[in-house]
């Protein structure tokens, strides 16, 4: 399917349309925080655990701070972590997937048996014990979500490297005698994007979900710095008495997530016009 | 079939000694010296042996070089010494057992109750593909599989525990009760927490399976056989539809795990989760250890299972051929 | 001789995202009692979307025309309830689809396919059903049937397989029996076998069958009387002789050309250039027109209407007239 053909189906479709313009706004919002009044780390005491007022929209915390203002630097965190793994994980997946594909016989064997096991190990529990040992800083959680999500990307990238594989184009240059790094660069990646955008849009899906419930539980984004969940984690005490605390950013991660989850799964329907009719 | 089974013995086998490495890293790379905490007195009044420090030694594996180490441990723990717990000196192994039923418990209602529900919604959802009731049991879906489960499990604490008041917000138990009632109460909150995100990754599997089955041709050919179509759906395409489901249960297992140790903590439900969360942050080794081996062994039972009794149900697989479409 | 189906009018279209594709467009025939039937054109003329329909199998996004009728034994078929389809369905006519690997459910053993269909027309025993399913088996020639019936459709060989999806039409003895493509997926030996087998069978009963096939050559000596579509629409129908031995449309004549024979030796296979229209958008003339090499001007525009050539040889050629009726 070319190109624009793609974008046409994309744009037709209402709801990819919404996710699409409802992701831009809070990506645009998270980027414009600095425009706020407010200071997202300021304490001020005096007007902690407020509930919505005009002089704050969604009222403050247990220590004073804006919340709208909090959400809005939280979302930086939770998306740019989110983004950072998933382009990991597309990349490192993206890698083993089309050398599995291509190479097949015990290359492929091997990185299949060991995607096998990834895909059957709890894998947010492993990253709780790992990161109880490692240095929490935001580098190690990006890699941490990557090194546990890239199996996916890889599954569907070697599927796909598969039946590349078998076109004529690609058979054609291998009759022509083009070197195997070469096909790989030229023919089968920029065939392959289409899938990988579909397992990226995913990824972040995901990637903002685990970041989220690591840190909630205190193993993700560290204090000073405040995502979606960890902002989570600290309204957790104070739901009784100030609940918008807590609605507000898990809120807002359901929003992302769920955007990213329904434009991920309508490219994948554009792709596969089986599953679409 | 036998040689299906074998086969996934040895594919367990060699996933369990890749995480029992990954679990003995954990000790081994772990800073300093372990046992500092054991004979430390400003950590613990409780003051060791040689003779028992020596032994903590082995089933830690501190001594002889890695491989040496590794051996033994993993020899004391398939022997079932899992050693004791760094914080409080009690075995590892009846600690983790005396939870481990609270924590099954949690993830086989929760299991229970989302194919209680997938199933219905999942082929209704199929069946009338893009009329109004797939479009919102789809809808429902997507929030499902987008939902965070902490965020929705204190939403349903606000909601049910501290404005209307009728279910409990922690625990498992109301002190001083003894009654399955009291635990199904604290049950409820959990339990719905738990399913939500698996049941809504099942109606979307159940779905498209149903959407894709239906267009078989063999749907056709009962249905020229003057077959009346609802008995058609619940004779042939539900069948075939819920196969998958079986290994797609298996293979959730993992999430079904993960995840009910985030609603353990947000319910402060005393299962395995806890314990863990417990563990990791009073740097427990020995317990962590203890909980990864003991989960990792749980998942690989359920995902067992699930594929033995997938090759039960196929004739396809019963009879060790691989299946041309399907 | 009377008849047991007579179409009329049929028209069948499909609303897809291409737009709304016309599979079949105002076709009408008849088909003799206790006779073979071939419909003959290549894939994509309609010709099963003709079968599905007689079955009525065509669902969302099919849409059948207002104004076709199918008359069954005289009732109209496409009036009918769903209770009434179920019970025309498998009892007095059948269908068998053109690889019984798909066509038949993988997880459910021959013996329930078959007892199936008993039990939901007859009140029977399971017993009884069993047993009349393992004579339906010995019936097409399945050895071991009384083994067979526990076995599922991928223990079975392909003509196998075949057999026992017959064994499953032919079940309740159906007045009317549609074959479409019954034997395109096997092995030449093994389809002529089958083809003998339900020769034989079709003698015995006295049972009507439609044959639906894009093969000429298996025709020949099966069935009595064939129709001939294209993109559509009928262009030809006639007994066989008519047929093979006095074609009147260029399509017909192409398509014997097409059918390899043994009595012109070293003769070239001929191949029809072009390809069929789209369906989406049909000519207004003769849907041949493109590709015929006989075309007039008044093919390209106007649809040729029905000229019948002799008692029951009817063709819409603008070449044979086809223009009696100036509409």
């Amino acid at each position: 399917m070319d190109k624009r053909a793609m974008k046409k189906i994309f744009f037709s479709n209402k709801m990819t349309v919404v996710c699409a313009v409802l992701l831009l706004l809070v990506i645009l919002a998270s980027l414009l925080a600095p425009l706020s009044p407010y200071d997202p780390d300021a304490v001020n005491v005096s007007e902690k655990l407020q509930g919505m007022s005009g002089r704050h929209i969604l009222g403050t915390d247990d220590l004073g701070r804006d919340t709208f203002t909090r959400a809005l630097y939280g979302g930086r965190v939770s998306l740019l972590v989110g983004f950072a793994a998933m382009c990991v994980a597309v990349v490192f997946g993206t890698f083993i997937g089309t050398v599995s594909g291509f190479k097949g016989g015990k290359v492929d064997m091997l990185f299949m048996r060991i995607v096998d096991i990834f895909l059957s190990v709890p894998s947010l529990l492993f990253i709780i014990v790992v990161y109880a040992f490692m240095p929490r800083n935001m580098v190690t959680l990006v890699l941490m979500l990557a090194f546990f999500s890239w199996t996916k990307v890889a599954r569907v990238v070697r599927a796909q490297t598969l039946s590349l594989k078998e076109r004529d184009f690609v058979v054609a240059a291998k009759a022509l005698g083009v070197r195997q790094s070469t096909i790989i660069r030229r023919h089968i990646i920029p065939n392959l994007m289409p899938q990988v955008i579909v397992a990226a849009s995913l990824s972040i899906a995901n990637a903002i979900l685990d970041e989220s419930a690591l840190s909630f539980l205190g193993y993700g984004v560290q204090l000073p710095m405040a995502s979606w969940g960890s902002m989570l984690q600290s309204a957790q005490q104070y739901i009784l008495h100030n609940p918008i605390l807590a609605v507000v950013p898990g809120t807002l991660i359901l929003i992302t997530v769920l955007c990213f989850n329904v434009m991920g799964d309508m490219l994948q329907q554009i792709l596969d016009p089986k599953l679409a009719e | 079939m036998r040689d299906f089974i074998v086969k996934r013995l040895a594919q367990m086998a060699s996933v369990f000694v890749i995480v029992s490495m990954f679990a003995f890293s954990i000790i081994y790379f772990s800073p300093g010296d372990p046992l500092y905490l054991y004979t430390s007195p400003s950590v613990s009044t409780y003051k060791m042996s040689e003779e028992q420090l020596d032994d903590m030694r082995a089933s830690l594996g501190l001594r002889g070089n890695v491989a040496q180490r590794y051996i033994n441990w993993a020899g004391k723990m398939l022997k079932g010494d899992w050693g004791l717990s760094i914080s409080n000196h009690q075995p590892v192994k009846k600690q983790i057992l005396d939870r481990l039923p609270n924590t099954i418990g949690l993830m086989g209602a929760a299991l229970l109750l989302s194919v209680l529900i997938a199933i219905p919604l999942g082929l209704l959802a199929g069946y009338h593909k893009n009329r109004w009731i797939d479009n919102l049991i789809s809808a429902v879906s997507y929030l499902g599989i987008s939902l965070p489960a902490f965020w929705f499990g204190i939403m349903l604490i606000i909601v049910f525990s501290l404005n209307l008041g009728w279910l409990p917000s922690a625990g498992m138990r109301t002190i001083g009760v003894e009654s399955a009632l009291d635990v199904i109460r604290h049950g409820i909150l959990p339990v719905i927490v738990l399913s939500v995100n698996n049941t809504a990754v099942f109606v979307r599997y159940i779905r498209s399976n149903t959407i894709e089955q239906k267009e078989e041709e063999y749907v056709m050919t009962a249905i020229s056989k003057g077959v009346p179509k609802t008995q058609v759906l619940l004779r042939h395409v539900l069948k075939n539809c819920l196969l998958p489901i079986i290994t797609m249960v298996g293979m959730n297992f993992g999430t079904l795990i993960t995840g009910s140790f985030i609603v353990e903590s947000v319910f402060g439900w005393p299962g395995l989760g806890t314990l863990c969360m417990d563990a990791i942050n009073s740097r427990d080794y020995t317990m962590i250890m203890g909980i990864t081996m003991l989960t990792c062994i749980v998942l690989l039972i359920g995902n067992f299972l699930a594929d033995i009794l997938y090759g039960l149900a196929d004739p396809r697989i019963k009879q060790g051929k691989e299946a041309r479409n399907g | 001789m009377s008849k047991i189906l007579q179409v009329k009018n049929l028209s069948v279209h499909f609303d897809t995202h291409a737009g709304k594709i016309q599979a079949v467009r105002d076709v009408s025939f008849g088909i003799r009692e206790k006779k073979v039937t071939a419909i003959v054109g290549e894939s994509g003329c309609g010709k099963s979307v003709t079968a599905k329909t007689i079955m009525g199998l065509i669902q969302r996004p099919g849409v059948i025309a207002e104004e076709s009728r199918i008359f069954f034994q005289g009732e109209d078929i496409l009036t009918y309830t769903e209770k009434q389809w179920e019970d025309y369905r498998g009892q007095r006519c059948s269908i068998v689809f053109q690889d019984a690997l798909t066509a038949l459910n993988p997880t459910m053993n021959i013996g329930k396919q078959i007892t199936e269909k008993i039990r939901v027309h007859r009140r029977t025993s399971r017993q009884e059903a069993w047993q009349e399913g393992i004579r339906m088996l010995e019936q097409v020639g399945i050895p071991g049937a009384a083994m067979r019936m526990r076995q599922y459709p991928h223990e079975f060989s392909g003509g196998m397989r075949q057999r026992a999806m017959i064994a499953i039409a032919l079940t309740l003895h159906p007045q009317l029996l549609i074959a479409d493509e019954p034997t395109t997926a096997l092995d030449v030996t093994i389809q002529a076998d089958i083809l003998e087998m339900m020769k034989e069978i079709q003698k015995e009963q006295g049972m009507t069958i439609i044959l639906i096939t894009h093969d000429l050559g298996i025709v020949a000596d099966f069935a009595q009387d064939i129709i001939v579509m294209y993109a559509g629409k009928i262009v030809e129908k006639g007994s066989a002789e008519d047929i093979f031995y006095h074609p009147a449309h260029p399509y017909t004549e192409a398509l014997l050309r097409a059918v390899p024979r043994l009595d012109i030796l070293g003769g070239q296979l001929e191949t029809i250039e072009g390809a069929p229209p789209n369906m989406a958008a049909p000519p207004t003339g003769c849907p041949f027109a493109d590709r015929c090499k006989k075309r007039l001007p008044v093919c390209e525009t106007r649809s040729p209407q029905e000229t019948e050539l002799a008692e029951g040889h009817q063709v819409f050629c603008w070449l044979q007239g086809g223009n009696d009726d100036d509409r």
